[in-house]
């Protein structure tokens, strides 16, 4: 104990971004940490860009993270890796799903999709893991669980067991998709050990 | 490390929903409203708690008023705006008091993250002469909501108690409590001098509101949520709600004065507080209200001199207002392209706000998902006030302009918010005669706060089968005599029916009725979508302009044109994602190249 940290989440209106973090939540809590979590509900969800903000320690006061202090971001889609980089530190980690959602003016064509965003961040001594999630989930047979691929992905860098999670996901999902959500989970942490 | 054994991990709504159980609370009404939703939905799970979605705020407010008068605990929960809406019932019974324990929840919204404007309800305990109790986080609202049942009854008075957002939708670790209940005898009991409120009655109840207001103040002295936390006087902060925490986060050595009821306030505990510290500062999220009666009280302090007084604090705003010295550099924010909400793709609306986009219209609108055809590409919307505002307005500009707005003006409205506040704008309409034509979107659901029922969808909170208002049948109850059903689905469709609407000298409303794309029957309904024959697409953009978040442009060179088999000036090709595609044919209507086709042709 003694650890504390905060995690930024970050991602597109239905890409599960509230699962995954409720998993995280929860593997803290199990590990004995106090924890606090901010969402964002209401007109802010129909697709826009969104996300949940996840601090741990011995006492957690503030539910926001502060700018310039988020340890680690768990990026759902690769824009929105980078929209929130005032929340970032040097020597802060972005694991980054490298999946793209086009944002309307994209979409409509009167703007195009931000290449080289990722160096960006990196050339600022960022420390970026990308995570092909949505193959990855394909691939364990459901891409609905691309959100557990990226919480196995995040797992490493925290120090929880395996084990922590795997109950937490046993325990939270319906019997049925137990064992995909757990494949999809191993495959997630294999990509960042 | 330690194995923690089930902690109750819960949002502020859900431990708010837990203490409403635990404190005995019988019967609980409200109306949907960000960020206060998840409280009544939550309690609805519970047995023994009897909780409805009622019309709107004053309705639910009033219910839980004869709750209490009938000698139960009652709660009413709303968004700020909502207790706009329910100010009327709640400043009287300010006089009548109650009999059971009587909990009024507002949920404010600092930063407008879902709301139309940024009120502090902290104010209505003022002028309503209320006790307000204010928690920081949920496992203190948890606590203080079942302290306010027990205030309520003690001291005959309905119990403002205000969340945020930041409380609401913020998740934190909760402890199960014990089951409380009133020992108020539930039963009809005739108190005319208490309930009766005309002016004889009132003038003798206003007396009592004052004496009540004095025991109150007595009581916040020694209240035990208002705490003095010890630390280094060198600087002092008085604070409430969610700002507790951030002056905890920036100055965690300082002495602060923890307000867990805002309203009214212990004089001589601040006194003292104040007294006892170099510098005082006032600390709280958008109006000075704590600020203005502290300085009212002759007290020197700091406030919004440094604090802002609009949006949401942090820690780090809260410590550079004070310590500018603590500016710390960050990374410059990166210019990407804006990610707005957006209409689901099949959503009805789209259909609507299509046709609106191509008339030359003012388009009077309100509060709900359909507020979001204010955005590009549709950009349909041309005013939005209030819940239920959009049928007044338009009557009003008709009024205004005569003749020039014949034809011009159209007011846009859900089936809740119209049953919200828009019906009496309707009665209105006929009653004085404009000619402002109203469109329903009447998609059985209240989806912006996420699908909750309401009088016109047939189910209840709980999804028990209820009464579903007939609104074609209500519309010409109130005396419109055009009245036509429309599938917004079908665009060429409903501009036939919009356009003759418009050229009519008497009210029409429009009905356009197709479920939204969220409820669980269309979830669960098989769904054919949409795709495209790329070969026929000429890159037209014809469906690109409906916005659909399922259709993409892809710009193509003259080099990939012709490889493609384009014309070489073609721009590029629309693409539809079968994945999101809801099979709604909206933009099957609009192709004039027969490129989109079902997936099973």
């Amino acid at each position: 104990m003694g650890a504390q940290g905060n995690i930024l989440f970050s991602g597109v209106g239905g890409q599960g971004i509230l699962l995954a973090s409720e998993i995280m939540a929860y593997a803290l809590l199990a590990a004995g940490y106090d924890a606090k979590k901010s969402e964002v509900h209401g007109m802010a969800q129909r697709g826009g860009s969104v996300t949940a903000q996840l601090r741990y320690g011995d006492k957690v006061y503030s539910p926001l993270i502060e700018p310039g202090r988020a340890d680690i971001q768990v990026a759902f889609e690769m824009m929105e890796a980078v929209r929130y980089l005032p929340y970032l530190h040097k020597g802060s980690t972005v694991i980054v799903n490298t999946q793209k959602i086009l944002p309307p003016a994209v979409a409509t064509g009167q703007t195009s999709y931000p290449e080289d965003v990722l160096n960006h961040i990196s050339s600022l001594g960022i420390k970026v893991v990308l995570v092909d999630a949505f193959d990855l989930a394909r691939e364990v047979g459901e891409v609905r669980t691309a959100n557990v691929v990226m919480v196995g992905a995040v797992s490493t860098f925290l120090p929880m067991d395996a084990s922590v999670y795997e109950g937490i996901i046993s325990a939270r999902v319906p019997a049925r998709f137990r064992d995909v959500n757990l494949q999809a989970f191993a495959a997630g942490r294999k990509v960042s050990q | 490390m330690t194995e923690r054994t089930d902690p109750l991990w819960m949002s502020g709504n859900e431990a708010i929903a837990l203490a409403a159980y635990e404190a005995g609370v019988k019967v609980a009404s409200g109306y949907p409203g960000t960020p206060s939703t998840e409280i009544l939905e939550n309690l609805s799970r519970y047995e023994g708690v009897y909780t409805e979605w009622a019309p709107n705020e004053k309705v639910g407010l009033e219910v839980a008023i004869g709750a209490s008068f009938a000698g139960v605990r009652a709660l009413a929960t709303m968004k700020h705006v909502g207790l706009n809406v329910a100010a009327d019932p709640l400043f009287t019974a300010s006089y009548t008091g109650v009999r059971g324990g009587l909990v009024v929840i507002v949920a404010d919204d600092p930063e407008m993250h879902s709301s139309q404007n940024e009120q502090d309800s902290r104010n209505y305990a003022f002028a309503a002469k209320l006790p307000m109790l204010e928690p920081s986080d949920p496992a203190e609202a948890k606590e203080l909501l079942k302290l306010a049942f027990a205030i309520s009854e003690e001291y005959d008075t309905p119990v403002l108690f205000r969340i945020t957002t930041r409380i609401a939708h913020v998740k934190g670790v909760i402890t199960k409590g014990e089951m409380l209940s009133s020992s108020v005898p539930p039963g009809i009991e005739k108190m005319p001098a208490k309930f009766v409120m005309l002016p004889g009655n009132a003038r003798a109840r206003r007396v009592v509101v004052e004496e009540r207001m004095r025991l109150l103040r007595d009581m916040a002295e020694s209240a035990p949520y208002n705490v003095v936390e010890k630390g280094d006087s060198h600087r002092g902060f008085i604070t409430s709600s969610v700002s507790y925490l951030y002056v905890k986060a920036s100055f965690p050595e300082a002495k602060v004065l923890k307000l867990g009821m805002c309203w009214p306030l212990p004089e001589q505990m601040i006194r003292d507080f104040a007294k006892s510290v170099d510098q005082l500062y006032v600390v709280e999220e958008l109006d000075p209200f704590l600020e203005l009666h502290i300085k009212a009280m002759g007290i020197a302090c700091h406030g919004k001199d440094l604090i802002p007084s609009q949006g949401e604090l942090n820690t780090a705003i809260v410590r550079k207002s004070i310590d500018l010295a603590s500016v710390t550099e960050l990374f410059a924010p990166v210019a990407l392209p804006m990610r707005p909400p957006n209409m689901c793709a099949g959503c009805p609306h789209r259909g609507i706000f299509y046709n609106l986009s191509r008339m030359k219209v003012f388009v009077s609108g309100d509060i709900g998902c359909y507020t979001l055809g204010f955005l590009p590409p549709l950009s349909a919307m041309d005013s939005c006030v209030c819940m239920g505002a959009s049928v007044g307005i338009a009557h009003g500009m008709a009024k205004a302009l005569g003749d020039d707005a014949k034809g011009k003006v159209v007011s846009v409205i859900g089936d809740s918010t119209f049953i919200h506040t828009g019906l009496s704008g309707l009665i209105n309409t006929v009653y004085n005669g404009s000619s402002s034509l109203l469109i329903i979107l009447d998609n059985r659901i209240t989806a912006m706060t996420g699908q909750q029922n309401n009088p016109a969808s047939g189910y209840s909170i709980k999804g028990e089968a209820a009464n579903a208002i007939d609104l074609e049948a209500l519309c010409r109850a109130v005396g419109v005599k055009h009245v036509d059903i429309v599938n917004p689905h079908d665009i060429n469709g409903c501009r036939k029916v919009l356009d003759k609407a418009l050229e009519r000298d008497e009210a029409s409303v429009v009905i356009a009725r197709a479920p939204c794309v969220l409820i669980p029957e269309m979830k669960k309904a098989a769904n054919i979508p949409y795709r495209t024959q790329m070969a026929s697409c000429t890159g037209c953009m014809a469906c690109v302009r409906l916005g659909c978040p399922a259709i993409s442009w892809n710009p193509v060179g003259p080099e990939k044109a012709k490889s493609l088999g384009y014309k070489e000036k073609q721009k590029g090709f629309a693409l539809i994602n079968e994945v999101q595609c809801n099979g709604c044919g909206q933009c099957r209507a609009l192709c004039k190249f027969d490129a989109i086709v079902r997936q099973e042709a």
